[in-house]
């Protein structure tokens, strides 16, 4: 063959589809050695409007199935994404990481898939509790997943921050919109193929690439988002701003920084209490 | 036993008691009897019983007097390569092309099944249902497929359903009276049960699911439910009455699963045309593609089969 | 059920209704569904497995494993003896200490995920291979038995990086050594994965003893370990009989003991371990009673008393064998009940419509024919469904007992087989008296429609699991034991883990092997540890 190759544009992964901006936008990013490395859709406020529209759509039935279920999913992204390391280090490399680094960041990733998976089926016996409270009641707390949670996933850890972040919101049976790396963007979008072939349901997560700066504001001023993760705004007046734009609807704000603590799973999970009698 | 109230089969309603239902329950069991294997002659079997226990329904706004008689062919045949296939039950249709049924289906086993009274809402007062049932027995047709009030029931007012019902079946005359409960609307299992009880101890001959026009309704839950009810009532007050499923059972293992629930709840008497109906439509050819296979070893596509 | 009046249209004016007629008697008799049996491979002979490899036994020593629906040999298994069994704690101790122990908790799950993994996998074959070794109906074991086994692998493979969060701040848990595990009969594959899961997510290695009726599909487990990457000597398995069973438990070199099975058997581990300083937990039987209310769900509580009695032909510890029913739907409810029994179907395990499947052994066949007739003989009054049972093999119907009184053998003594007992009672307490009248302690039933009442019965029947509106529902996350005679400790969920880990910071004490009379318990130190 001649080696022309039949290079794809990278797409935003919205509602379990692959779906091109609605702005028609599409960057070149360039690769490390200058030249231009591939094409990506830039999302775009209404492309993050309609993946938040998918993600409340899903939310319901996604924290309807059992949290066996959700962990059984959740393992078999890490198998999926297992068994596709070579291809994801090609994409790291490609948005300029080292070799030897995007090894190690795509194990990172797969762990910790894995050790969110596990959780699905024991947060509710750790962040949960009954309660003795003084009368003749059963009195029991459970946590439940707050809905749609918005992402702002760190640009320098694009696959394993991203993992850090989005595995432990989804674990909770929450559904997330998840702003990904606008500098190594290529893992993440592919990232979407990961999910769309590990019987995630349509729409609980979704990837979006674009300028993070001008659309966190928006993810943080829409009302049907629950609650942000901004572990990947790095600059503290944004952060800050982020903040009080999320006051309008009182979201929940976290800075996990992805760690390894079911209180980070916590962060979006709400503590439900329920009394009933217990006496004839 | 409770007696009926006499010239009627009617019993009074505060005579009939009425249990709570566990919904995970119900439902565990109607999947295990899912569980059940039919194969070979028990198979066959099925799909002949679907087959005799199907009511061929056609209820739309478009229906016309060519569309209903294609219909009564296709109940009366409902595979041309196969004369051994038995025709189904019934043919259920609109009052007004009851008199073209009629007339297509005459000189047949099947029988002519007519909606009536405001169907499907049934909000129109009662002078209104009553002559329009009264129309359709007295153009032919041998029974007849009501609504309950479900305004009524859900608001509290049981003796208003009850004696709706009571005179839809003195308005049949000789015609059976198939009372619709329309489950998916009723809200919950207790909910089908008791109208499951207040529908038969009005008198009706059949207690239907639904009308068709609401989205999937006849789930093996509510199936189970109803049955649990018909069997309930028979030993209060010694009267069987049979049951209809209809809405969303599309294909002959999901009205396989139905069959094993019946048989299992009811017994097999209840595999009878007089005792169970399937109501549906596209039902018939997921029937006949089977029996085909069966009987040649291939898939027939599903384009040969005759349009209904 | 009972012919009742026939509505006004007599069949006989419907045509074709003959042929339909007919076609009815023919599907309500359900024809024949036999699952096949060539998924499985069973060999003429199995070894032991120990350190990761087959071998024979002492002196090549071998049992005949009989399948209980024809009475057949299916194969000779290994009879370890007691110098078997040392071999086989050696290896898990080697393992421990040169290889699981100090393995990543990661890697530990990861191994665990892979087995679950491939359970999943030859999920048909093991549910063959189950209802052909041991007789439960292959829709049990289908539908069960496997996916809850592989789910349980599945939820302890996350708990082993995750100990830390289990039990709250500063307790450090660490695992015990080798655990020495002996279970039942009744659910072979089962068992063997709540035996295991937890012991390896914990840091523990193993020895099991599957019981003597039903190896096989512990055996054919050791494939999926091996394809799983275990390291060798982690799990290690001694098939035999009462003796090895002795011979592991006693065994100075364990740290751990894990018994289900029988009361009796219960009371006398508990005896030969005093003091050796290894922790014990039992799971033993149970007499379990089950309570339906005037205002419950009737026809669902009627499915839940056949599914807690006649699920695995009753040879469950939880079964609900002893039914208390509120005076007041006393009749009806029993009439419903016998009408729901004449539909059981007994027979080949292997059919896809058998709900009752083959008793394990000819021995525990004699056993409930012996209670069956003592009840009689004390003047109970016995129905039995008229099904018929198959002429080959070990099978007996589903069987009810009413008046009975609370001081009859068979209101007492487990059956373990499909056999209810049943009684009245007038009020709440009433329910609660009769039923914590037992010295077993392991589950309860209770049918209402009204929450409080459940909860308030709940807090005072004395049972390690009270099942509301349900009845044998088991899930890994679920902690599952009983209390008073039933035994002690919990499998399953957070507090199952408690059992295969010590707790705190190490304290100095002899190396593991034996116990010092007067000094202080070998081990962490625990006062839980005083076993």
């Amino acid at each position: 063959m001649s080696g022309l190759g039949a290079p794809k544009t990278y797409k935003l992964y919205v509602g379990g589809a692959f779906i091109r901006s609605e702005s028609g936008r599409v960057a070149p990013v360039a690769g490390p050695d200058g030249t231009v490395a591939a094409r990506v859709c830039e999302a775009s406020r209404k492309d993050l409007r309609d993946a938040v529209t998918a993600a409340r759509t899903a939310q319901p039935g996604w924290a309807a199935a059992t949290p066996y279920l959700r962990g059984q999913i959740l393992y078999r992204v890490a198998e999926m994404l297992d068994g596709r390391q070579e291809q994801f280090i090609d994409e790291l490399e490609a948005g300029g990481m080292q070799t030897d680094d995007a090894a190690a960041e795509v194990e990172a990733a797969v762990d910790a898939w894995i050790w969110w998976a596990g959780w699905t089926d024991k947060l509710a016996q750790v962040l949960g509790a009954v309660n003795p409270v003084a009368g003749p009641f059963l009195n029991v707390s459970t946590p439940e997943p707050t809905g749609v949670v918005g992402v702002v996933a760190p640009a320098d850890r694009p696959l394993a921050g991203l993992a850090e972040l989005l595995a432990p919101v989804l674990c909770g049976g929450n559904t997330a919109v998840v702003l990904a790396s606008e500098l190594s963007p290529f893992a993440p979008l592919t990232f979407g193929e990961v999910l769309a072939t590990s019987d995630l349901p349509a729409g609980a997560a979704n990837l979006l690439v674009g300028s993070t700066k001008d659309l966190a504001p928006w993810l943080a001023d829409h009302h049907d988002v629950d609650a942000l993760e901004i572990s990947g705004v790095t600059d503290e007046a944004s952060a800050r701003d982020l903040l009080v734009r999320s006051a309008h609807n009182l979201k929940r704000v976290a800075r996990t920084d992805g760690a390894r603590t079911p209180r980070t799973a916590g962060e979006f999970l709400e503590i439900k209490t329920v009394w009933h009698p217990a006496r004839l | 036993m409770i007696p009926a109230i006499a010239g009627t089969s009617a019993v009074p309603l505060d005579s009939i008691r009425t249990r709570p239902v566990d919904g995970h329950a119900l439902e565990a069991r109607a999947v295990e009897l899912g569980t059940r294997s039919i194969k070979g002659p028990a198979q066959a079997a099925a799909r002949d019983l679907i087959i005799g226990c199907m009511d061929l329904t056609t209820l739309e706004g478009a229906d016309t007097p060519g569309r209903v008689r294609g219909l009564c062919g296709r109940a009366r045949h409902p595979d041309p390569q196969d004369p051994t296939c038995p025709p189904v039950a019934a043919v259920c249709v609109y009052p007004s092309l009851v008199g073209v049924a009629a007339d297509a289906t005459s000189g047949s086993t099947v029988r002519v099944a007519s909606v009536a009274g405001a169907f499907p809402s049934g909000q129109s007062d009662l002078a209104t249902r009553l002559h329009d049932i009264r129309g359709a027995v007295a153009d032919g047709a041998d029974e007849i497929d009501i609504v309950i009030d479900r305004g009524a029931f859900l608001s509290g007012r049981y003796g208003e359903c009850y004696d709706g019902i009571v005179a839809a079946k003195e308005a049949c005359g000789p015609a059976h009276l198939k009372t619709i409960l329309e489950v998916g609307e009723l809200g919950g299992y207790d909910a089908v049960r008791r109208a499951s009880m207040l529908a038969m101890a009005a008198g009706s001959d059949v207690i239907k699911t639904s009308t068709g026009k609401i989205g999937v309704s006849a789930t093996p839950g509510n199936a189970l439910c109803m049955a649990e009810a018909i069997r309930d009532f028979g030993d209060q007050t010694g009267r069987a009455v049979g049951l209809k499923l209809a809405g969303g059972i599309r294909t002959a293992k999901q009205a396989t699963h139905h069959l094993v629930i019946v048989n299992e709840v009811l017994g097999p008497r209840w595999l009878h045309p007089d005792r169970f109906r399937f109501g549906a439509s596209g039902l018939l050819n997921d029937v006949i593609i089977q029996r085909r296979f069966h009987a040649t070893g291939r898939y027939a596509r599903p384009s040969d089969l005759p349009v209904d | 059920m009972s012919d009742l009046e026939p509505s006004e249209i007599e069949p006989s004016e419907l045509e074709p209704s003959a042929g339909l007629s007919a076609a009815a008697a023919t599907f309500s008799a359900y024809a024949p569904a036999p699952e096949s049996r060539s998924i499985v491979s069973i060999r003429d002979r199995y070894g032991l497995w120990i350190d990761g490899e087959s071998t024979d036994a002492e002196g090549g020593a071998t049992f005949a494993s009989i399948e209980p629906a024809t009475g057949d040999v299916i194969a000779r298994i290994a009879d370890a003896s007691a110098a078997d069994v040392d071999r086989a704690v050696l290896a898990a101790r080697t393992a421990y200490e040169t290889t699981w122990r100090d393995l990543s908790p990661s890697a530990r799950g990861r191994h665990l995920f892979r087995i679950a993994r491939l359970i999943q996998e030859r999920a048909r074959e093991f549910a063959v291979l189950e209802s052909i070794d041991g007789g439960k109906p292959i829709r049990e074991s289908r539908d069960v038995d496997v996916p809850l086994a592989a789910a349980h692998f599945f939820h302890h493979a996350g708990w082993a990086d995750k100990l830390d969060w289990a039990f709250g701040g500063g307790e450090s848990p660490r695992p015990l050594g080798v655990a020495a595990q002996i279970i039942p009969w009744n659910f072979p594959l089962l068992m063997a994965s709540w035996k295991i899961a937890p012991a390896l997510a914990c840091g523990n290695t193993v020895v099991l003893k599957p019981a003597e009726t039903t190896s096989l599909t512990a055996l054919l487990l050791t494939e999926i370990l091996t394809e799983a990457d275990l390291p060798p000597g982690v799990v290690n398995i001694v098939t035999g009989g009462a003796a090895t069973g002795a011979a592991l438990a006693t065994h100075r070199g364990v740290d751990k003991v894990a018994f289900t099975g029988s009361t009796e058997v219960g009371r006398t581990i508990r005896r030969a371990t005093a003091m050796t300083g290894a922790r014990l937990t039992l799971e033993l039987g149970g007499k379990s009673a089950h309570v339906v209310f005037d205002d419950a769900p009737i026809d669902q509580a009627v499915e839940g008393v056949v599914r807690g009695i006649w699920f695995n032909q009753g040879h469950v510890c939880c079964a609900g064998s002893r039914l208390l029913l509120q005076e007041s739907i006393a009749e009806e409810f029993l009439e419903k009940l016998r009408r729901r029994m004449e539909l059981l179907r007994v027979g080949d395990p292997l059919d896809n419509n058998t709900d009752i499947g083959a008793v394990n052994s000819e021995e525990q066949l004699a056993r409930i024919r012996e209670l069956c007739a003592v009840g009689v003989a004390e003047g109970a009054e016995l129905v039995q469904s008229g099904c018929e049972l198959p002429d080959r093999g070990w099978f007996f119907p589903p069987s009810l007992f009413t008046g009975v009184d609370t001081s009859s053998r068979i209101a007492v003594e487990e059956i373990f087989g499909p056999v209810l007992v049943s009684m009245t009672f007038r009020t709440p307490e009433e329910a609660i008296a009769k039923a914590n009248a037992t010295p077993y302690g392991l589950a309860a039933g209770v049918w209402t429609a009204n929450g409080a009442r459940i909860l308030w019965m709940a807090q005072r029947l004395r049972a390690g699991v009270v099942w509301a509106n349900t009845y044998n529902q088991f899930d890994p996350t679920s902690p599952f034991g009983g209390m008073r005679e039933s035994g002690f400790g919990r499998e399953g969920g957070r507090h199952g883990l408690e059992a295969y880990l010590q707790f705190g910071p190490p304290r100095g004490g002899p190396p593991r092997g034996g116990p010092v009379p007067g000094g202080p318990l070998p081990g962490s130190g625990d006062r839980r540890a005083l076993r």
